[in-house]
């Protein structure tokens, strides 16, 4: 392997490439003058639950193309299982499992259908898929509508059949981008609990998100990513020791009147962010917080105090919102 | 790294397995489909060379070679059907698998290549040529408008003659994001080739500049060749059939070639 970029130091000690599953060290995607992706690095070990966090037109799912071997690499270097997409890149999606963010099903074909056609796809056995199927559409709870058409499904059906169809080949690495997005709280959290156990199972996942609480569940480490470069990176309980406080001290005013607080509020807790319909302050102690406000004669129409997200993280990095 | 389950390994090309799933898809409707491909040159057959063939037989018959309305058309109609049979194959299933159920990508994120999808695909148009042409070709022999045995050459002309547009227009498919300009290349495109082209008369009765016009079209080559072969003329004249055939492949490795790259570049921003 010809290591054609110039060495950085990594932050984190990292392991070989031949260990890690996912390898990228000043991965870079253009599109003509527009860069999509910035000399990103980063490693994903086997096993592992590995998430990409961002907003839209973050760089997630150009990176996420790169590993899945549809997109060539502009620029840096990327190992996907020992292997570079650019010389081996069938063989690497031979054993990639993909969900990607648009349906990608054939909605003429039963579901069935779907999961055995896309298993020939790996040039396995019509037996082989048989068994396979079977034990996929139990997995995805799917049994029953085996053999019904896929255009009338749910959202949440066709998601599920997507992962059925992308475990077929039996992945070493499993590839997920927004992999909820535009569900219903419900078909999310079914979705949610057939990837815990997929992770369970020792399968390896990476997936992008722009769901924190997606983000918290599901990932054992995850990356921020903003205007196409990482801009942090650890468990989701570092990440919210790191750049937040323990809680958060949510704080609504009346139309108008935030706008007036000037600094009032300056000294509660460890740091102040104005939003458009709220102000939040930061505190290890947010009801200790609430009292403080009540003691300056300030008086919010509503005042809600939680545990602090990865989206008080990204905030805090980013000054913005994840979803806006 | 554990090469727990390598997929078991294929001796075949993949783009077999492109194949594959257009003939699943397909097969819902495979009689349906077979029924059609009959009822078309049965009922096209019998209105135009039957019913209108009488009147034409009645008058000058030497401006047709000699031979009947009937026996002139049939091979004419043959190469235009998988024209545009082929028109239909190569626009909107192209469309859907890229942007529609974007099955495409779904074969893209497997060990098949974009080049194994242009391949797959362009051999189930044949198939389907192959099956519309071989049916018509049954109809013609059956309608008694067979004059020599080399009918059974009209088979792989008629689906040369069908390819030589499903390459192409594959190619041009994959440069769309609407099927808008798809109503205009049948309208604008297909409708008057079908019309001028020699299907159904000579072309030696057009003034002689569309004369010059129809011989660069390129179904007249296609009409030409399987009207020959159907015939049994390809002899009188083993030039023309060449010059076809030649015509034909041309237009066709132009097409194949173009569809793979441009399916490659829709399918693979760089």
């Amino acid at each position: 392997m010809p290591d054609t970029t110039v060495s950085a130091p990594l932050p984190t000690p990292s392991s070989t490439p031949t260990t890690a599953l996912i390898h990228a060290r000043g991965l870079t995607k253009r599109f003509g003058s527009f860069t999509a992706v910035d000399a990103v690095d980063f490693e994903v070990a086997p096993g592992e639950s590995f998430g990409f966090l961002g907003p839209n037109g973050a760089g997630k799912t150009s990176t996420m193309r790169m590993i899945g071997c549809v997109s060539p690499v502009s620029d840096g270097e990327l190992l996907v299982m020992g292997m570079d997409p650019a010389r081996d890149g069938p063989r690497i999606r031979g054993r990639l499992g993909v969900v990607p963010q648009q349906d990608t099903l054939d909605t003429e074909l039963t579901v069935r259908e779907n999961l055995m056609i896309y298993g020939r796809y790996f040039g396995l056995g019509w037996d082989e898929i048989r068994r396979r199927a079977d034990e996929l559409l139990d997995f995805a709870q799917l049994t029953e509508r085996a053999n019904d058409q896929v255009e009338p499904l749910s959202g949440g059906m066709k998601r599920r059949l997507t992962i059925a169809r992308a475990l077929i080949n039996e992945p070493n690495l499993l590839l997920l981008d927004e992999p909820t997005t535009g569900l219903d709280p419900q078909a999310r959290h079914l979705l949610w609990d057939r990837l815990y156990r997929l992770k369970q199972r020792g399968v390896t996942l990476v997936l992008t998100t722009h769901y924190m609480d997606e983000a918290e569940q599901l990932c054992d480490r995850l990356v921020v990513m903003d205007k196409a470069k990482i801009v942090a990176e650890g468990s989701p309980r570092a990440l919210i020791e790191q750049y937040s406080t323990r809680e958060v001290t949510e704080l609504r005013f009346a139309p108008g009147v935030a706008e007036t607080l000037d600094g009032r509020l300056d000294g509660i807790g460890d740091r102040i962010e104005h939003l458009a319909d709220r102000v939040l302050l930061y505190a290890d102690d947010g009801e200790a917080a609430a009292v403080a406000v009540h003691d300056r004669g300030l008086r919010p129409e509503s005042v809600l105090v939680r545990r602090s997200s990865l989206e008080d993280v990204f905030l805090r990095l980013t000054g913005r919102s994840l979803i806006e | 790294m554990s090469a727990a389950a390598p997929a078991a390994p294929s001796h075949r090309s993949p783009a077999v397995h492109v194949f594959e799933h257009r003939w699943i898809t397909y097969r819902r409707t495979f009689r349906a489909s077979i029924f059609s491909s009959f009822l078309s040159p049965v009922l096209f057959l019998t209105a135009m060379g039957l019913g209108l063939g009488t009147y034409v037989d009645a008058g000058d018959s030497a401006a047709l070679g000699g031979v009947s309305y009937l026996a002139f058309l049939a091979p004419g109609l043959l190469a235009a059907t998988c024209m545009q049979a082929a028109a239909f194959e190569a626009t909107f299933p192209v469309m859907a698998g890229i942007l529609w159920s974007r099955v495409f990508h779904a074969m893209a994120a497997t060990p098949i290549s974009v080049r194994d999808i242009a391949v797959g695909n362009l051999a189930w148009m044949t198939a389907r040529m192959v099956l519309i042409a071989t049916v018509f070709t049954i109809v013609i022999v059956a309608f008694g408008a067979a004059e020599s045995p080399t009918i059974v050459l009209a088979i792989p002309a008629a689906v040369l003659t069908g390819m030589a547009f499903a390459a192409p227009i594959a190619a041009f498919s994959t440069t769309q994001s609407t099927p808008n300009k798809f109503n205009a290349l049948f309208r604008f495109g297909i409708l008057p080739l079908f019309l001028f082209s020699g299907t159904f008369y000579p072309i030696d009765t057009l003034p002689q500049p569309l004369q010059v016009v129809a011989w660069f079209t390129p179904l007249f080559h296609g009409v030409e060749l399987t009207r020959a072969l159907s015939l049994g003329t390809v002899a009188q004249d083993p030039l023309a059939a060449v010059v076809d055939v030649l015509y034909l492949s041309t237009m066709l490795v132009i097409g194949v070639v173009a569809f793979v790259r441009l399916l490659d570049k829709r399918m693979v921003p760089r």
